[in-house]
C-alpha cells in the first residue's frame, strides 16, 4: 500500500456509514484538500480490492446499476484492518531517502562542487517560492482548519528541508573533498 | 508607491560596523522580511527605520522628508503616530491592565478615555484576548502579551509596523496565530510590515524577503557566506 495508503482512507470515510463511489471521492478530496485529488477510477479500482479482500462488502445498489451505483460498506474485517492500521506507529523515517539528498550525492560524484551548489541554490529558491505559496492558502481568510493542517504539513517539511538546504550548502565543499579525496 | 527608504546607511557600535551601506525601499503597504544570519545587522537595520537609531552615515526618508536629521521630539512623534513597533517581548506596562496598555498610543495622540478605551477592546478581540482586558502582564500567558502588544502596535493604524522577531519567544502554534493574525490586519488596513526574523517559515507571510549579511544587503538572497563560481555574491 502506498505512502497515501488510499485503501484505509477509503475504509476511514466508510467508517460513518455506507457510500457510493463519486461520494467516497468528493469526501476525500474535502478532507485531504491539499492532496492529488482521487480519479474515479482510482476509487472503484481500490473498492474492488478492498471488496475481493472481503474488507468492504456492497451494500445496495440504484436501479441503473454500474459501479458508480454500488454503495459500499465496511465489514467487521475492513473494520479491524482499520483499527490496526490506526494503532500502529510509523517508523520514522525508517530509510535516508530523499530525491533532493540523493540529487545532491549524484552531483558530487559526477561534476564538480558548484555543480552540486547549484542546483542546491535553485531548489532552495524553489523551496521558498512553494513555501510563500503555502502561507498564503493558510493565512487566507477563508481557509478552512482542513487547509490550514494540511499546508501546516507541508510548511513543517519544507522548512525542515530549507535547513537541510542551507547547511548542506555551508558543507558541500568539505563534502565534495571527501568524496573526491 | 514608496514611503520608506534607507539609502547607503551605515552604523557602527564602537569600533564594530553593524551596517555597511544597506540601500532599500519598502511601498505602502508592503509587508517585507528581513532576513539573515545572527549578526547580520537585522535589528540595527530596523532601529534605523524606525527612527530609534540615527544612522552614522547614510539617509532614511518617510514618504520624501529625511528623518534621520530629526530631533529624537520630532522622531518620537512619528513613532506614535505614524508607526508601530514590536519587540519579541516584555514591552507591556506592568502597571497597566491589558486594556490600558493597548489605549496607551492612543491616548498618547489625544484620543478620549473612552473611545480609546473602545477600540482597545475591539483590538483585544480580534487577536482574540478579548478575556484577559482586565488583567495585568504578569498575570497572562506569554502567548497573551505578545498578542496584547500586537494589538497595541496597530491600535493606532500605523503605516508602517516594525516588528523584530515578534513570535521568537511563543512557541510555534501560537506564533503562527498571531502572526496570521498581524498579517491579516495589516493587509486590511494597508499598513507596511518590517518582519525582521531568522526563520524561512516566518519570512514566508511577507509579500518580499531583503537578506542581509555582514551589514549589507546580499543580492544573491542566500545570506551565507559560500564563494559562489563566476564571482556572483
Amino acid at each position: 500500500m502506498g505512502g497515501v495508503s488510499t485503501p484505509h482512507v477509503l475504509l476511514g470515510l466508510l467508517a460513518g456509514g455506507s457510500r457510493h463511489g463519486y461520494e467516497l471521492k468528493r469526501a476525500h478530496d474535502e478532507r485531504l484538500p491539499r492532496a492529488r485529488p482521487l480519479a474515479f477510477g482510482q476509487v472503484y479500482a481500490t473498492l474492488g480490492r478492498l471488496e475481493r479482500d472481503g474488507l468492504v462488502a456492497a451494500a445496495g445498489q440504484d436501479r441503473a446499476g454500474g459501479p458508480d451505483r454500488t454503495a459500499y460498506a465496511l465489514t467487521d474485517q475492513g473494520r479491524d484492518t482499520l483499527d490496526q492500521w490506526l494503532s500502529t506507529v510509523e517508523a520514522p523515517m525508517p530509510y535516508v531517502a530523499s530525491t533532493l539528498f540523493t540529487k545532491v550525492v549524484v552531483a558530487l560524484l559526477v561534476a564538480d562542487v558548484d555543480r552540486a551548489r547549484s542546483y542546491l541554490i535553485a531548489q532552495r529558491a524553489a523551496h521558498t517560492a512553494r513555501l510563500r505559496e503555502l502561507t498564503a492558502v493558510k493565512a487566507d481568510s477563508g481557509a478552512t482548519l482542513s487547509d490550514v493542517v494540511a499546508a501546516d504539513f507541508a510548511i513543517a517539511h519544507l522548512d525542515a528541508d530549507l535547513r537541510w538546504l542551507h547547511a548542506t550548502l555551508g558543507r558541500v565543499a568539505d563534502w565534495h573533498r571527501e568524496v573526491h579525496p | 508607491m514608496t514611503q520608506l527608504q534607507a539609502r547607503g546607511v551605515v552604523r557602527a557600535y564602537g569600533p564594530t560596523p553593524a551596517l555597511r551601506g544597506v540601500t532599500l525601499e519598502v511601498a505602502e503597504g508592503e509587508i517585507v522580511a528581513v532576513t539573515g544570519p545572527s549578526g547580520c545587522g537585522k535589528s540595527t537595520l530596523l532601529h534605523c527605520l524606525a527612527g530609534i537609531l540615527r544612522p552614522d552615515a547614510g539617509e532614511v526618508t518617510w514618504r520624501g522628508h529625511r528623518i534621520d536629521t530629526w530631533s529624537e521630539a520630532a522622531r518620537s512623534r512619528l513613532r506614535r503616530t505614524e508607526f508601530g513597533v514590536l519587540f519579541q517581548f516584555g514591552q507591556l506596562v506592568a502597571e497597566l491592565t491589558a486594556a490600558e496598555n493597548v489605549a496607551l498610543p492612543l491616548l498618547l495622540a489625544g484620543t478620549g478615555r473612552r473611545e480609546a478605551r473602545t477600540a482597545a477592546l475591539t483590538w483585544l478581540e480580534r487577536f482574540g484576548v478579548a478575556e484577559v482586558a482586565d488583567v495585568r502582564p504578569g498575570e497572562m500567558s506569554g502567548g497573551q502579551q505578545q498578542r496584547c502588544a500586537t494589538a497595541r502596535a496597530l491600535v493606532t493604524e500605523p503605516r508602517v509596523l516594525f516588528a523584530d522577531e515578534p513570535t521568537g519567544a511563543l512557541d510555534t502554534l501560537t506564533g503562527e496565530q498571531v502572526l496570521t493574525q498581524l498579517v491579516r490586519l495589516a493587509r486590511e488596513q494597508r499598513t507596511a510590515v518590517v518582519l525582521v526574523t531568522h526563520e524561512p517559515r516566518i519570512a514566508a507571510y511577507a509579500d518580499r524577503e531583503i537578506v542581509l549579511r555582514d551589514g549589507l544587503v546580499d543580492h544573491t538572497g542566500l545570506g551565507l557566506d559560500v564563494p559562489l563560481a563566476g564571482g556572483a555574491r
